[in-house]
């Protein structure tokens, strides 16, 4: 490992323009002549639209333009759509109901966007957004996916009847059926999966600007992949044919999922652009935010496990009611479908698996995937499930798990997922040594001389990431490859630019990246440029997301490297009038092996430009291109073990300690991957114990700012303690299987299971309150 | 925000002048400034009182306390004299919120706010504090009047709190997980006309004394005299985060802890 390389602990070059707040973020931007826009979105969640009446706000200082949905379709934009088609078990497609950018006849949720203003300041869009004067006929909400396909519950669009978007399953029923009824023991849960906000700490934005004289659109957004948003946007929206439209995401402050999705306000701006003749720029508040970012996870699930007398799991069975709000958001149907069910077989071999999965609407905001997507959902039933059944069977939960593990790879669950690599017990075993485990009895007994309750949980989880191989995925209802490209531009002086269909909003890429090409070819990272969220700078790119941006994102770069030192070998060869069999590519230079004869990189660059002296027929220039589609998904695993402290007074947690023992495989940098480790604990420890998503019943969003909504704070945290095992996997050519999920699917398990333990009380659900625990004590003493 | 005109006030007679039509009086700013913002409040002028001077800083002579309503919590927290004759306001004070709030917010905006889960109205009904204004002197008990409401007229303003330190005294809170505002906070105090004990973040009417926790300290101001005593839920506040059980259990617990604090 050279200084800068794969594997070193290199400081983020892109941190200097963050933390000195140099940062361009989308509200950084200005466009001459550029106009501010504010939304006037529902305040009922269900209701019928009867009457908007935008004179008293057209006549409002400095308003440019009100626009309502009436008028956008009347231009053509189209419905916002959801990418991955799902058939229901009988074979029918799914429901789709219409989700119109500026909702016309009905609206759905509260913050349902209804009119736009358009104004000279943002202070006076606000005030004419206020005087616009729209009549609405409430009707009846439903919030709860439990309850949204019951007899008489509210409709919300004709297409999908009971709200059923579709009923879909995995595996095989019938043999999950046999297996449970010849199980020793089974053990059955009823589990929440709880309703999270995102809360990226840059709010959405986007800013349209429409160039009459070019006839072409550009749009600035906040999109972790700015193709899809501009092939989404041309080929389903109407917006712009793509070579008309241009995407941008520069500086992007966070995504976890929420801004993959293509929303209505960027759709809006851009034909608002056109509509009132400039450019048009809205930032969301943090208000908006919470009403209308994708919100995540929301399921409510009933669970069976069956083991045999020897505790070996011999069948699973999973009913799912996944809750997907007003609408279908881009990949709302993939998240409970294709990246929840097939994860149901976790890290333990198990013969018969059935997932059973409703999608339902109801009159809250749209679901979709959030940091882990699906994977989380699927942790926390499995691994809730496997410490109950090591309770009710009265051994070891670890032990329990080992006996259960997949030892041999590759192995094939029954649920399409090919686990291709890993090692569970080395996590297993790596992470009960680093809290001792066998020390916790003596803690305990600790503990409670205070008058505390100390309890233990784990959770051994396993993901799928590296999204996808393109044909597997197409044959599962995708609407787009989820290849990527990357292309590597050597300059005349040797520098070079990597061009990254990837898209970074914190990942630090441009570290990573840089450190890839550093490894291969020598060269300083200072002299590597990342160039990614432009798409007339980068051909088409699929973005980041699923723990992708390494897995498949830097192989494509390896690919593109490899075609670079092809050419680069054959020039150098010329040069030196060597064999190109005997060119190695070190430290800078491209020598013959086992001489001292080289050429400088930058030297063997400047040749290629010059072409003064090139191979007979070698074309000009140093530049080349990869699509990389990878042959597999990757099976990050690991194990999370958590230690907590309950005051049974108050019911309020301490979480003393938390191991994370993770597989990814190879690493490029240590210290990113832990901070992307940190940052996914932080938010899956928040789902366990702190954050909560809350509508009333009449669809009301209580917690709509964080004075309600409990975002885990530092001193919420322990300090978390990581360790690394590898297996590298053999799907691709880096044998990297992606970090930034894991901590967010592994962790909310662990902590329950914690709680629970230290209380002696299983019937706890997320967020575990202290009210709750509190409740859940008291419950037990009595 | 909607467009508002900002007056900063030199004294308390300028700050009087200077109140027309919908104009409110700031301080801190801390709750007002939050919900101008998000255009909930819609004042049409604001008077700055946090630059006068004769509203700030802390006396202490002998046992008599008297806090100016300009008075940040930083310095509140951070006041020496006030630290020894009554450390159990300063531990509220250095508690209060995080730091951006303790430097600006002031106990003066505090309590004319009268925010349910605010600290500072607990600690003043227990201490059976004075609340001096530029018209009168209101008792504690008389000056907060349920939620976001006290008995100050239009025009009048806090200028200084004032009370006698008493024996011991102490404060607990719990806080809410998300706001961290007190869910339930308890001051309890042993004065030398009996102990009082006073409760924030858990009436539905706001802050309010605790007779089953001053009945049971009465005999004995120990943490174990509040042993086995149940706080009755009736007229305590339910929401999102605690109901009035839940609720109910703390102001036990925290009076507990209150006492602890007390007794050092």
């Amino acid at each position: 490992m050279g200084m800068e390389g794969i594997g070193a602990r290199v400081a983020r070059k892109e941190d200097k323009r963050f933390i000195t707040g140099a940062g361009r973020y989308v509200d950084d931007m200005v466009v001459p002549g550029m106009k501010h826009a504010v939304f006037v979105r529902s305040p009922h969640a269900h209701a019928q639209i009867k009457k908007i009446d935008t004179k008293a706000a057209l006549a409002m200082p400095g308003v440019i333009g009100v626009l309502t949905g009436k008028e956008l379709k009347a231009d053509g934009i189209g419905n916002l759509i959801c990418g991955w088609m799902i058939h229901s078990k009988d074979g029918t497609p799914m429901k789709m109901g219409a989700w119109s950018p500026l909702a016309f006849d009905k609206v759905r949720y509260v913050g349902d966007a209804v009119v736009v203003v358009v104004a000279d300041t943002k202070g006076q869009a606000r005030d004419a957004a206020e005087a616009v004067d729209i009549t609405y006929k409430e009707l009846k909400a439903v919030v709860s996916g439990a309850d949204a396909t019951n007899k008489g519950v509210p409709q919300l669009h004709p297409e999908a009847e009971n709200n059923l978007i579709f009923d879909w399953g995995l595996g095989d029923e019938k043999a999950a059926d046999a297996a449970l009824a010849s199980a020793a023991h089974v053990t059955t849960m009823n589990i929440v999966n709880n309703r999270l906000v995102p809360n990226a700490m840059e709010p959405r934005a986007a800013l349209g600007y429409y160039d009459k004289a070019e006839d072409h659109y550009t749009c600035w957004t906040t999109s972790q992949n700015p193709h899809v948003a501009r092939l989404v946007m041309s080929a389903f929206y109407n917006v712009a044919p793509e070579n008309k439209l241009r995407v941008i995401a520069p500086d992007v402050g966070g995504g976890f999922g929420s801004k993959i999705y293509i929303y209505p306000e960027e759709i809006v701006c851009l034909w608002a652009s056109k509509k009132t003749g400039v450019p048009v720029k809205w930032v969301a508040d943090r208000t908006e935010s919470f009403l209308t970012d994708a919100h995540g996870r929301d399921h409510h699930t009933t669970v069976k496990m069956g083991f045999d007398k020897d505790n070996k799991i011999v069948g699973l069975k999973v009913d799912t009611i996944a809750n997907l709000g007003a609408y279908m958001s881009l990949f709302s149907s993939a998240t409970p479908t294709y990246l929840y069910a097939t994860l149901l077989s976790g890290q333990y071999d198990i013969a018969a698996i059935y997932g059973n999965v409703r999608a339902v609407y109801t009159n809250t905001a749209p679901v979709d995937a959030y940091r882990g997507a699906g994977r989380p959902e699927a942790t926390y039933v499995l691994e809730r499930t496997m410490e109950t059944a090591a309770r009710e069977l009265g051994v070891s939960p670890a032990e329990l798990r080992r006996k259960n593990f997949v030892k041999s790879f590759p192995h094939q669950t029954p649920v399409i997922m090919c686990y291709d690599a890993g090692d569970f017990g080395a996590s297993l075993d790596a992470a009960m040594k680093a809290i001792d485990y066998a020390g916790f009895a003596k803690r305990q007994a600790a503990s409670a001389k205070n008058g505390k309750l100390r309890g233990i949980g784990m959770s051994t989880y396993i993901e799928a990431c590296g999204i996808a191989p393109s044909a597997a995925v197409g044959s599962l209802g995708a609407g787009v490859g989820l290849w990527e490209s990357a292309e590597v531009r050597v300059n005349a002086v040797g520098t070079i630019e990597v061009l990254t269909g990837s898209h970074s909003h914190g990942q630090g890429h441009e570290t990573t990246f840089a450190q890839l090409v550093n490894q291969r070819l020598g060269v300083p990272i200072d002299s590597v440029s990342i160039v990614h969220g432009d798409t007339d700078k980068v051909q088409m790119g699929m973005g980041t997301y699923g723990s992708r941006s390494g897995a498949v994102g830097m192989s494509a770069i390896v690919k593109a490297l490899e075609k670079v030192e092809a050419k680069a070998k054959k020039i150098a060869a010329h040069l030196l009038e060597a064999d190109e069999s005997d060119i190695v590519i070190e430290n800078g230079a491209l020598k013959v092996a086992g001489t001292d004869k080289n050429v400088p990189w930058f030297q063997m660059a400047l040749a290629a430009y010059t072409a003064h002296n090139l191979p007979a027929g070698m074309e000009p220039g140093l530049k080349e291109t990869a699509f990389y589609d990878p042959a597999n998904f990757t099976f990050p695993a690991g194990c999370y073990i958590c230690e907590v402290e309950v005051d049974p007074e108050t019911g309020m947690t301490d979480i003393l300690r938390f191991v994370a023992a993770d597989d990814f495989g190879n690493i490029i940098n240590p210290m990113i991957v832990e901070g992307q480790v940190h940052g996914g604990l932080a938010q899956g420890v928040g789902q366990a114990f702190l954050e909560g998503c809350h509508y009333d019943a009449t669809g009301q969003l209580l917690t709509a700012s964080f004075m309600d909504y409990c975002m885990p704070r530092a001193d919420d945290l322990p300090s978390f303690e990581v360790s690394h095992q590898c297996t590298p996997t053999p799907s691709n050519p880096l044998g990297m299987k992606g970090c930034g999920e894991a901590g967010a699917i592994g962790s909310p398990p662990a902590v329950i299971n914690a709680i629970t333990d230290a209380i002696g009380n299983n019937d706890l659900s997320m967020p575990a309150t202290p009210q709750k625990v509190w409740a859940a004590v008291h419950a037990t003493k009595n | 925000m909607y467009p508002v005109n900002y007056h900063r006030a030199k004294s308390v007679a300028e700050a009087v002048k200077l109140a027309k039509g919908e104009a409110k009086y700031i301080s801190g700013g801390m709750t007002l400034i939050p919900a101008m913002k998000t255009r909930l409040a819609a004042p049409s002028d604001v008077i700055d009182l946090s630059h006068i001077n004769e509203l700030k800083g802390v006396k202490v002579s002998g046992k008599t306390v008297t806090i100016g309503a300009a008075t940040t919590h930083f310095n509140v927290a951070h006041d020496e004299k006030l630290a020894k004759v009554c450390p159990a306001i300063t531990h509220l004070a250095g508690e209060i919120g995080d730091p951006h709030v303790r430097y600006c917010g002031t106990i003066g905006g505090s309590i004319a706010n009268n925010d349910p889960a605010a600290d500072y109205p607990a600690a003043l009904l227990a201490l059976d504090a004075t609340i001096v204004t530029n018209k009168r002197s209101i008792p504690a008990a008389k000056f907060f009047k349920g939620l976001f409401e006290t008995s100050l007229k239009d025009g009048e303003i806090v200028t200084a709190v004032t009370f006698t330190a008493p024996a011991k005294a102490g404060y607990a809170k719990f806080r809410n997980p998300a706001s961290r505002y007190a869910m339930t906070g308890v001051f309890v105090a042993k004065t030398k006309d009996g102990v009082r004990a006073a409760v924030t973040g858990a009436g539905d009417d706001g802050v309010f004394r605790s007779k089953e926790v001053e009945a049971a300290l009465a005999k004995k101001f120990e943490a174990s005299a509040l042993d086995g005593v149940k706080v009755s839920a009736q007229n305590l506040m339910t929401d999102l985060h605690a109901g009035a059980d839940y609720r109910a259990n703390l102001i036990a617990v925290m009076a507990k802890r209150a006492v602890a604090q007390a007794n050092g």
